[in-house]
């Protein structure tokens, strides 16, 4: 860092902290549903400021923050006043998926075009260092036996994402009684991990990137990830899909935009998007931000949404969250 | 003595120019932003995080210049309360009680040098416990289960019925609307939709700092109004520039039992600032206030909720950084930023990056004497803001209030939701219903609810998890304590009072 940056630092912190929403209107707009700080807040800045740097767009990419209804306000703002707008893309992850498989948003999957995933948090499902269950196998065999015995804990409300995911598992695993099994909800994967270590839980089912810290200073112990493939970091531990549980549970960031969008336009995000995955800006971005790169896009990606809204949906059915 | 030496080399890192400049400059724009209504911690952070991205600073510096602006957010935020009785944040809203009082008084400074110094010893103690017993704290907060913090609440609760007013049941009353405005949004454990009108607006709940410079600063501006339609308003008159140094000497106990309980409640993740403040000012006010000169601008009543938010906000850096667990919306924050910038925290980090940690440490303790050298030169200026026509400042008071709300969320939809909580506020201060027990039940409402339900999806509904724990059995004891003295002082009070009213 040199002098003139050092110096220009208190200046600019000031000015943004009285100004920092006053941004000009810029062409390429990024819509974070949330509050600064979160997860789709991270997907927009971060995606915005690698599309400058690789020249992708022009000029900087504006990312406003629109939070509410869990992004519901952004979507429903989108299908009616910007449907057609090119320049306009919208942050989005699995949590958005699984409120508009629940009718928590104002309008279907189709009202929106559906551009990319560029990576993935992954679920897991872990248990004390100590916990009498060794294996996936010794969890599944105890929950198909008494679904009820064992408690359940996550970062989402019942029916939401981490409750959801377990719930394949165990449906995969042969267990048909799902609503018996108890789901507590907590305001983050650690705090529901410190919850198990207090003795309160017995099973934690959520991303990986939250609670690492725990799997590596042994008080933890992930008994399988949901992804296709090994996670690098933790590569002694098998995925569900190796113990015969045929499911993944990833935890995606990606983007859609208006539905009214141009095919020529629709084509061109996709293309662009694919390009930003590639770089090697999004692959370490991603990396640092606990995510393993993964791209889905254009004509496949809007399949994916569909399956995982339908899979979303059929479980929140089975369990009574919807009629 | 291990900790001394890592201590030093936290000093050596804190102590590169650029960190010095990063935590000057946190400081200061964080006792701005925290005097301002309708900015507060989470806002202030939150802004600057993309601007540590920007200058490419890595992760200790970044984490310095966010503690740096939390630490002065939380010195910051209670200038208003004094001044304007306006809270320029959450945890400031107990400082209201007393400093306000006290400034119309006339002893507006006192009430600043006091509120500054509490804050120094407050969180002085905060960053003096995080140094020497992190670890340990942090394994003890595992502990606490839903049904402990439940317990906790309860006693929370049960002690506002001491705070404000003279009526306890529109302090019941209050508390109760707070309570039931918490309920707003979708349901924590199912996800249904509650009280919403069909509004995704309303899905994500009432955000409290919305609800809160509306209930303040809409309300009071209000009631100014009214006051210069029917009699010109009298200026409130200063008696002195330069704060008494005996004032401050004589609340040295308030402090570090504000700063104890402060910290405590810090440690425990979820619970923060708001909850710190309040525990500090409500046992305070049971213990001390034997001639019911609390909420009259009782210099005590200064002293033991400022020491305590300010220790709670430095305790809570302790389950954040050990655990992973935010204690506060603030540290979340601060948390998602440590992630994206490859720092794991957990229970390894202590280990494996110390200069980060100790580099944060010795950065806090300057970052204290810093805002305490900060501050006291300002009181002067500060206190002159008192002699500021109402006309000229209440126009800026609205307009700082609309931009502070505005600038959280873009949204039209917050500011009409401060306009209403401005009317709601005016007309209860209309009916001598004090706003604070309403505050309070927004701010904790939402926890106490999430964990009593928490404890119950544990049992599967069986209620008696809520007495299975040794610390929840405690707590509730305490609660019974705390209702019995008060019942017992206010018969007491009233047999004196009649008393008083025979001898006449």
């Amino acid at each position: 860092m040199n002098a003139s940056r050092i110096l220009a630092l208190p200046a600019a912190l000031a000015t943004a902290t009285l100004m920092s929403f006053a941004a000009p209107a810029q062409a390429t707009e990024c819509i974070a549903p949330s509050n600064p700080g979160g997860g789709w807040d991270f997907t927009c800045r971060t995606i915005g400021r690698i599309l400058t740097e690789l020249g992708l767009v022009d000029g900087n990419v504006q990312v406003t923050n629109m939070p509410g209804g869990v992004g519901a306000v952004t979507y429903a703002m989108v299908a009616s006043e910007r449907p057609d707008d090119p320049e306009l893309i919208v942050a989005t992850s699995t949590v958005g998926i699984t409120q508009i498989a629940q009718g928590r948003y104002p309008a279907p999957v189709d009202a929106m075009r559906w551009l990319g995933m560029l990576g993935a948090d992954v679920g897991v499902v872990a248990v004390k260092a100590d916990s009498p269950y060794q294996s996936l196998a010794d969890l599944t065999a105890a929950m198909a036996e008494d679904p009820g015995a064992l408690t359940t804990a996550g970062s989402s409300a019942i029916g939401g994402w981490d409750h959801i995911r377990l719930l394949m598992v165990a449906r995969e695993a042969g267990v048909t009684d799902l609503p018996a099994i108890r789901w507590v909800q907590f305001d983050g994967g650690t705090d529901a991990v410190t919850q198990m270590l207090g003795g309160q839980i017995d099973i934690v089912s959520t991303d990986i990137s939250e609670i690492g810290g725990f799997v590596q200073s042994g008080d933890i112990r992930v008994l399988g990830f949901m992804s296709d493939e090994r996670v690098p970091a933790y590569a002694d531990v098998p995925t569900m899909k190796e113990q015969g549980i045929d499911m993944t549970g990833y935890n995606w960031r990606g983007l859609y935009t208006g539905g009214e969008v141009s095919d020529a336009d629709y084509e061109e995000w996709v293309a662009k998007l694919e390009t930003l995955y590639t770089s090697e800006n999004w692959q370490s971005a991603a990396v640092e931000f606990g995510l393993v790169p993964i791209w889905r896009g254009g004509a496949d990606f809007e399949a994916y949404v569909r399956e995982q809204e339908q899979v979303t949906a059929d479980i929140s059915r089975d369990i009574g969250v919807i009629q | 003595m291990e900790t001394l030496s890592l201590l030093a080399t936290g000093f050596s890192v804190a102590l590169t120019p650029l960190n010095l400049l990063l935590l000057f400059t946190g400081c200061f724009v964080g006792t701005l932003i925290g005097a301002l209504p309708g900015l507060g911690p989470v806002n202030g952070v939150a802004i600057l995080i993309p601007l540590t991205f920007a200058f490419g600073l890595d992760a200790t510096s970044s984490l310095i210049l966010l503690s740096a602006v939390y630490f002065g957010t939380m010195y910051g935020g209670r200038i208003s309360s004094i001044l304007l009785n306006i809270p320029g944040d959450e945890p400031a809203v107990m400082t209201t009680l007393d400093g306000f009082p006290m400034a119309q008084q006339g002893r507006a400074a006192d009430a600043l040098a006091l509120s500054g110094v509490a804050s120094f010893v407050g969180a002085t103690i905060a960053v003096i416990g995080l140094s020497m017993f992190a670890p340990v704290l942090a394994r003890a907060a595992i502990h606490f289960g839903p049904a402990d913090y439940f317990a906790l609440y309860i006693l929370a609760f049960a002690t506002i019925g001491g705070v404000a007013g003279v009526d306890p049941r529109k302090t019941l009353l209050s508390g109760l609307i707070g309570l039931m405005i918490a309920t707003v949004g979708l349901d924590p454990i199912s996800g249904i939709p509650r009280y919403t009108a069909d509004s995704f607006h309303l899905y994500d709940g009432i955000e409290p700092i919305v609800a809160l410079v509306g209930l303040f600063a809409i309300s009071e501006i209000l009631m100014l109004l009214e006051k210069h339609l029917k009699d010109r308003a009298a200026a409130i008159r200063v008696d002195t520039w330069i704060p008494s140094l005996s004032v401050i000497l004589s609340t040295k106990w308030s402090m570090l039992r504000g700063s104890l309980i402060g910290f405590v409640a810090g440690v425990l993740p979820g619970a923060g600032a708001s909850l710190g403040s309040v525990m500090a000012y409500t046992v305070e006010k049971q213990s001390c206030d034997k001639d019911g000169t609390f909420g009259k601008g009782d210099p005590r009543g200064v002293a033991a909720p400022e020491a305590g938010n300010n220790a709670a906000s430095g305790g809570a850096l302790i389950p954040m950084l050990s655990l992973g667990v935010p204690g506060s919306g603030t540290t979340a924050v601060m948390l998602a930023m440590l992630i994206s910038l490859n720092v794991q925290p957990g229970p390894l980090l202590f280990a494996r990056d110390p200069e980060l940690v100790w580099g944060l440490v010795a950065s806090l303790y300057m970052a204290n004497v810093t805002l305490l050298i900060l501050n006291l030169p300002m009181i002067g200026l500060f206190t002159r803001l008192m002699a500021v026509p109402t006309w000229a400042l209440m126009p800026i008071v609205a307009a700082v209030s609309f931009v502070g709300v505005f600038s959280i969320s873009n949204s039209v939809f917050d500011l009409e939701v401060m306009i209403a909580f401005g009317v709601l506020g005016y007309v209860l201060r209309k009916m001598d219903v004090s706003l604070v027990p309403l505050v309070l039940g927004l701010l904790l409402g939402g926890d106490m609810e999430r964990n009593l339900r928490r404890a119950m999806s544990i049992s599967d509904g069986d209620w008696s998890i809520l007495l299975q724990s040794w610390i929840s059995i405690v707590l509730y004891v305490m609660t019974v304590c705390f209702l019995v003295l008060s019942v017992w002082l206010a018969l007491r009070d009233a047999k004196r009072d009649k008393a008083r009213v025979f001898e006449a």
